[in-house]
């Protein structure tokens, strides 16, 4: 049955009738197709169609998510009056908002790009940046820091180098020209991402509460405005096409991905921060980012309980003979939707001419609660806006739980007759894991990166955590932000493999001398209708949850991303978590390189004695095997409570802990910050079931610290009292010689030369003849 | 003393540059935008890093046509002092107020890296009294790969026109150049980034001496100031 309230559409394209085959091609189901129909009394128009196609899909939706995600802790219990209350909670806006103290403020978030990135790396990656960027920004905030996270198959291939170099070149093109460093990042190299890697990336802005903007279309006859870049046929559908698995054909959605201009985006960023420095001029502000047009037209009528009229003919255009179905589900870049006061149009115009931007009003608020869109004076969609917002359907997906799992659970090193390392097996096993892309250095990477624009970046990346001085207004403070996601362990043991995601993210933020204060979570999945993936997704959310409430970290906001299979599976469950932690004073600010020959090295938290999930077991032996680690949420935190309060007495010179790698790659690491340095270790006094374990498996709850000689009988004296497992494992040396005493004998490395290795693994895999 | 940043549509080191003189170095700094026609009677005019105009065409080639450059040209010609830092250096070349071009990093990536810079004698315009024979100064950069004629080279060599060159030379750049000055001595041009080296977390503190080098000659008391 047609609408009988709109009218006919001269154009044959527009006015098809909708077919079960359309529906179908639209990703919808069958019974949401009739949950459309009844929304608007009838059948959809073409364009209503596209309309309800991308605002109910996953990537908009979060139809299959919602319910777990309402688990989340959302505020913080030890917040004060002054510093650390969610001024702006997950879910309300484009992203969520923190007290830091003194009227100021930060905002954070992290998004996805992966589809995308997996069919255009250096486009996908890019406007992955430049998307994370306009959510940071339309919430008042100037962005003053990025990091990433990103995951590749095993860097053999050339297909996987072609996407590694794709998308550090497309993240570097985008961050570096529009301005804000790349302080921080995270990378693995893992099979189960061949096909279809991960590219997330995260935005951080500062901004007084008095600049909070909100994405809410309010006051009737309020003008709608237009603002960046024109509208071209680039990017059509990108939401639905993020909400399916690839395929062989995928290649075949191209133009579903879009293309990025940094140049727009940083005059967007100035003019649309000078145009909301002007008090009272704007009502309402939202970036165009997925379903561009649409989302940001019903959203913010949906969260002002207002409606909202737009007129297409007056929307810039990048291509002649657009018509309104291409018009709404573009998803060109750099664009905003703005909503000012009535009467102050000329001072929102004269921003945008100043920066020589397009600001066209497009549209008018209303009290209908519906979303109007003409057309060359044709209505061609009158949807309740609600309809497409708060009323998209929600789903509770059937969850299995993986039969494999068992196996995982049951596995040991000595029931799989895996033999010991003897000394000679360990002298070669080190270089191997060091040098594993995982484990090496990132420096091709992030030197690739400007990470010191706005001169604000105190510790460089490469550390536990990236370390940022803020000015604000005319104070100084310090914040630390690191990303962790190990999704071996949440293969493994969703759970637990979730827990360890953000007890590491935490611990990292201790060893450089922070407090953690708020986590932004992205969601990394396989396509949730298979019970076995979304049994994962439960779990890894429970996980996240649990530890976020055992530390008092609340989840600010997030995003998340199903349907990450290529034809050979799911990809590792990654619940990738980036926390945003506080440094009181500069002097705590700590890395993690030990600084000066005779430094003592001290191991908290006690032998490590796992084996299950290590990178050791993957490199060496070929298996993901076994159970994560063991988390123990008590004694993490009296660890993190313990460290910290040392590093705050200034007796701490380096921290750093023990994950991917376990002990010796830790150590390693801290010495990799001198060329010359080594360090002489005795570990025969540790108790150690297995050597493989203890100088390579990955137990959670460890960490290692270098401090003074006049030092360490304190630290170990206050950490008998605290109950910290503590054991004084050696001492740094200057003879850029790594040496072990272990239960198997003495084990002896150039330290040089393995730093010289990790350093340029990635950099000889990627290598291009010719080139200097 | 009057510090003028130009600011261009896509400058993204401006903030940078204008906190190096005025909150590192305490001197009066402010901002001119592209669109003026007027420097305002400006001591030292900096051009700041960044992606003018989003570096489309040619790093720094629409810059150059902005309104604010033709007042550059004059301040220059009168014997004003000109800074360009890396973008701003690339516009510099392009409105030839100083000789050369910067084409892409010979490993066709960007590096942000820091690196040692031996500073040459270029010379009173560019006051070395006040630098070690080495500084350490950060590059962030895809193009700062330093191009010139053999005849134009000859005379930077001639001329004592080379400021600093890479002690490890990160980008191809002709004989390790990293800055340049003019003939007469008032325009400067480096990749490297001083106003990324002032702060007391910076890899180093070099930036200052940098800058107080640039503004030497023409005040002197800087120097003492320093010393």
């Amino acid at each position: 049955m047609m609408r009988a309230d709109l009218p006919p559409n001269p154009d044959p394209f527009l006015n098809q009738p909708i077919t079960p085959e359309l529906v179908k091609k639209h990703g919808l189901l069958p019974e949401e197709y009739e949950q459309v129909r009844l929304h608007l009394g009838g059948d959809p128009t073409l364009t209503e169609l596209g309309i309800f196609s991308v605002m109910w899909s996953e990537h908009c939706s979060y139809k299959n998510t919602r319910p777990l995600l309402k688990g989340f802790p959302t505020e913080k219990k030890g917040a004060t009056e002054a510093f650390g209350r969610v001024l702006v909670k997950a879910g309300e806006e484009n992203a969520g908002i923190i007290d830091v103290g003194d009227g100021w403020a930060i905002a954070f978030k992290i998004e996805s790009h992966n589809h995308p990135s997996a069919i255009e790396p250096f486009e996908g990656a890019a406007t992955g940046v430049g998307g994370i960027i306009r959510d940071i920004f339309t919430m008042g905030a100037r962005p003053v820091l990025l990091t990433n996270s990103l995951r590749f198959g095993e860097l053999d291939s050339p297909a996987t180098k072609r996407l590694l170099r794709g998308v550090v070149a497309g993240i570097a093109h985008y961050g570096n020209c529009v301005g804000v460093p790349t302080v921080a990042g995270d990378v693995y190299f893992d099979r189960s991402y061949e096909g279809n890697p991960l590219v997330n990336a995260l935005c951080l802005g500062t901004l007084r509460h008095d600049q909070i903007r909100r994405g809410k279309a309010t006051g009737l006859g309020n003008p709608v405005y237009y603002v960046g870049a024109s509208t071209g046929r680039d990017g059509l559908g990108g939401a639905a096409f993020a909400s399916k698995e690839l395929s062989a054909e995928s290649s075949s959605d191209r133009p579903a991905v879009q293309k990025g201009d940094p140049f727009m985006e940083k005059l967007l960023i100035e003019a649309c921060l000078e145009m909301m420095a002007v008090p009272g001029l704007v009502v309402g502000i939202q970036d165009m980012g997925a379903a561009g047009l649409t989302c940001s037209t019903c959203e913010t009528a949906s969260r002002g309980g207002a409606g909202i009229e737009i007129e297409l003919d007056r929307v810039p255009q990048r291509e002649s003979g657009m018509n309104s179905y291409e018009i709404m589900l573009s998803e060109s870049q750099e664009r905003m939707l703005v909503i000012v006061q009535k009467g102050r149009e000329s001072e929102i115009e004269a921003v945008f001419a100043k920066w020589d931007l397009h600001a066209a009003n497009i549209g008018t608020v209303t009290d209908t609660g519906r979303m109007v869109v003409r057309q060359h004076g044709i209505v061609v969609a009158d949807i309740p806006a609600a309809a497409l917002t708060d009323n998209a359907p929600v789903y509770q997906r059937e969850a299995a739980r993986p039969a494999y799992l068992d196996a995982m659970a049951a596995w040991s090193a000595a029931g799989a007759g895996l033999a010991d390392l003897d000394a000679k097996g360990a002298q070669d096993a080190l270089p191997r894991v060091l040098f594993h892309p995982t484990i090496a250095s990132k420096r091709w990477i992030y030197r690739q990166y400007d990470h010191m624009v706005q001169h604000g970046t105190v510790v460089l990346p490469g550390s536990d955590a990236g370390v940022v001085r803020l000015r604000l207004g005319n104070s100084e403070k310090f914040i630390a932000i690191s990303n962790d996601c190990n999704g071996r362990y949440c293969y493994l043991n969703p759970r637990r493999g979730a827990l360890i995601a953000m007890v590491e993210c935490l611990r990292n933020l201790v060893c450089s001398g922070a407090t953690p204060l708020a986590m932004t979570d992205n969601l990394n999945f396989g396509n949730p209708y298979k019970p076995e993936n979304f049994y994962q997704l439960k779990e890894c959310v429970a996980g996240l949850a649990e530890a976020c409430r055992f530390f008092d970290v609340p989840v600010v906001g997030g995003n998340v991303s199903l349907y990450n299979e290529s034809p050979a599976g799911a990809i590792d469950p990654t619940p990738t978590v980036s926390v945003v932690g506080f440094i009181e004073k500069e002097a705590h600010i700590t890395r993690q390189f030990a600084r000066a020959a005779g430094e003592r090295l001290v191991l908290l938290g006690g032998a490590p004695t796992e084996l299950g999930g290590s990178q050791f077991l993957g490199i060496v032996h070929g298996m993901k095997m076994g159970d994560a680690p063991a988390v123990d949420l008590s004694a993490e935190k009296s660890l993190q409570d313990f460290l910290l309060a040392r590093i705050r007495e200034g007796r701490v010179g380096a921290a750093h802990d023990l994950s991917e790698g376990g002990l010796l790659v830790a150590v390693c690491e801290m010495l990799f910050g001198a060329q010359t340095l080594g360090a002489a270790l005795d570990l025969t006094g540790l108790a150690a079931p297995r050597l493989d374990a203890l100088l390579f498996g990955e137990s959670q709850g460890r960490v290692l610290v270098a401090v003074s000689e006049g030092d360490l009988q304190g630290l170990l004296g206050v950490a008998d009292e605290a109950g910290i497992p503590v054991d004084a494992i050696g001492v740094v040396t200057d003879d850029a010689r790594l040496s072990v005493r272990s239960p198997a004998g003495t084990l002896e490395w150039s330290a040089a030369r393995l730093r010289n290795g990790w350093e340029t693994s990635i950099e000889t895999a990627m290598k291009r003849p010719g080139l200097g | 003393m009057d510090i003028a940043v130009l600011q261009f549509p896509g400058s993204n080191c401006d903030q940078d540059a204008l906190q190096l003189f005025a909150s590192g170095l305490g001197l009066p700094t402010r901002f001119v935008w592209h669109k003026d026609t007027a420097l305002g009677g400006a001591d030292l005019v900096v051009v700041p890093g960044g992606f003018s105009y989003g570096d489309y065409l040619r790093c720094g080639a629409i810059a150059r046509f902005s309104p604010v450059m033709a007042a550059v040209h004059e301040h220059a010609s009168r014997g004003g002092l000109v800074l360009g830092i890396c973008n701003g250096f690339q516009i510099l070349c392009e409105a030839g107020l100083l000789p050369g071009a910067l084409i892409r990093n010979s490993s066709l990536e960007y590096r942000c890296i820091t690196c040692d810079l031996t500073v040459e004698d270029a010379g009173t315009a560019f006051n070395t009294r006040v630098l070690g024979r080495r500084v350490r100064l950060p590059i962030g950069h895809g193009e700062g790969n330093f191009r010139i004629d053999d005849e134009g080279l000859a005379r930077l060599e001639a001329g004592r026109q080379v400021l600093l060159r890479y002690a490890d030379n990160p980008n191809g750049s002709l004989r390790g150049i990293a800055g340049i000055r003019n003939e007469e001595g008032n325009v400067f041009g480096m990749m490297p980034h001083p106003d990324r080296a002032f702060e007391r977390f910076h890899p180093s503190q070099d930036g200052l001496d940098v800058a107080r080098a640039v503004l030497s000659v023409r005040f002197p008391e800087l120097l003492r100031k320093s010393a």
